[in-house]
């Protein structure tokens, strides 16, 4: 596979632990003390958005659901709240990944943004018909701040692909 | 790592449908999206996820911990020397009326028993330390080191030394879950000081208070300190709840706006006193069955039986 369609470059197989650590990596960052700073990014839809274009048939729905559940215990949240989201993320990723991998970087990062918003104002609306009150503005800025990391997101996620065996310096891999 | 190329898609056990596999999952999310929150049956569930998930959260908030008790380590002698100085004046200076106060309560008691009131409850509790605010954007709660081992269930209020904080809403084997006064629509059975008008008083989700169902013309002033009235059988009466700040009189509505701000260091970290539950209050008196409104009413009513 290439980091992109249009690219010459070709990586290695990924592994799956890899994904499956990266994921529970992003649930684990999402429970650090930064996760109260302005602005921050949900990291699990991130990188379950990451892996839903890249690896579809390793990281889907299933993933989503289950990371969902956990965010929702530890957040406190109401339960089905973040699965729900999460779900339908996985699931509009893995259908979208085959045009969007077609794009460079910085237009792919475009078109994962309303994937990332709609994540995150799904979750709101869910709340907003129970009857919560919307919490500021602020709360829809971290999807604007994972488009911006989805670059070198992109670069560290693929990074261990970028490793060959073997420098071969006439076939770059 | 056998080779550069992938596996082929698999033809023949492709497994269900992404769409289906979809339907299947947003109909398990939105069921338990509603049992939860409509029935709060799925607390099991909850407690048993939270097994999981509650050592990898205390484990993530430690580099916040460690950077703040490396602040206090380098805050320095003299901050301490002088804090360590200010709370023994504060307590010489409550000690008077601390002292009398063991003599009042049993004065109380005595008094109570001979008008045959029944004997007022005492309040004791445990101390729990608050680790964390829950990350949730849409509630106010905070997360308490104390759970079903200490014996917590919920329902217990939660004090600090200026007032009431919250109540504990759930419990999980080694935390509990405190929901805050200033939490949307938590609700805390008022009276004000000065004049013992009854009330209740409903958080806003913004860091406020508002008394609701208060007329507009009542005797309401800025300034008044509202105490628990403990009617509702959760709090104990006569704990110092919030205060006044801004009333809103508009003749259009019958109920005039008071905001109110909470005593208590509600939004601040720090220890919290977990009350012990109160006894259950004596059963309400049946209502009367049969209405005073004419016989005809009272006909039907015996028909249906």
């Amino acid at each position: 596979m290439q980091p992109t369609f249009t690219s010459s470059r070709i990586l290695l197989p990924v592994r799956p632990w890899f994904i499956y650590l990266t994921l529970i990596g992003a649930a684990v960052a999402n429970c650090l003390p930064t996760a109260y700073w302005p602005g921050m990014p949900d990291w699990v839809a991130l990188v379950l958005c990451f892996w839903s274009i890249r690896e579809s048939r390793r990281a889907g729905m299933g993933w989503g659901f289950v990371l969902g559940l956990l965010m929702d215990v530890a957040d406190g949240a109401v339960l089905g709240q973040h699965c729900f989201a999460y779900v339908l993320l996985a699931y509009t990723a893995t259908s979208l990944s085959k045009r969007i991998l077609w794009f460079p970087l910085v237009q792919q990062a475009l078109q994962v943004l309303p994937l990332l918003l709609a994540t995150q104002l799904m979750q709101a609306l869910m709340r907003l018909l129970v009857g919560a009150d919307l919490p500021g503005w602020g709360y829809l800025v971290g999807p604007f701040v994972a488009t911006a990391l989805w670059i070198p997101a992109t670069f560290l996620l693929l990074l261990p692909q970028y490793q060959p065996v073997e420098q071969d310096p006439n076939r770059p891999i | 790592m056998a080779g550069i190329d992938h596996a082929p898609p698999p033809f023949f056990k492709r497994g269900p449908a992404p769409l289906a596999l979809l339907t299947f999952y947003i109909a398990v999310s939105l069921a338990i999206f509603v049992v939860d929150l409509r029935f709060k049956s799925l607390e099991l569930m909850r407690q048993s996820v939270a097994l999981v998930v509650d050592p990898v959260q205390r484990v993530a908030q430690m580099p916040g911990s460690l950077v703040d008790n490396l602040g206090q380590f380098l805050e320095g002698l003299q901050t301490l020397k002088r804090e360590n100085d200010q709370l023994k004046h504060n307590q010489l200076s409550t000690a008077p009326n601390l002292q009398r106060l063991a003599h009042l309560e049993a004065e109380n008691e005595r008094l109570r028993q001979l008008l045959g009131v029944k004997e007022r409850e005492k309040a004791n509790g445990q101390v729990a330390h608050i680790m964390y605010t829950a990350r949730d954007p849409f509630s106010r709660k905070v997360i308490v080191d104390k759970g079903q081992q200490a014996n917590i269930t919920p329902g217990q209020p939660a004090i600090d030394e200026a007032g009431i904080v919250g109540q504990v809403t759930r419990v999980f084997p080694f935390s509990a879950e405190v929901t805050l006064i200033t939490d949307k629509d938590q609700v805390v059975p008022v009276q004000i000081v000065r004049n013992g008008q009854r009330s209740v008083l409903f958080g806003l989700g913004n860091g406020q208070l508002e008394l609701r169902y208060i007329p507009a013309n009542a005797d309401v002033q800025e300034g008044d300190m509202l105490v628990t009235s403990g009617l509702d059988g959760v709090y104990l009466a006569g704990f110092p709840v919030a205060k006044v700040v801004k009333i809103e009189r508009d003749s259009a509505y019958s109920f005039a706006r008071i905001f109110c701000v909470p005593l208590a260091g509600v939004e601040n970290f720090s220890e919290l006193m977990i009350l012990d539950p109160r006894q259950p209050l004596p059963p309400a008196p049946p209502e009367a069955s049969a209405r005073p409104n004419g016989p005809a009413g009272g006909k039907r009513v015996r028909k249906g039986n």
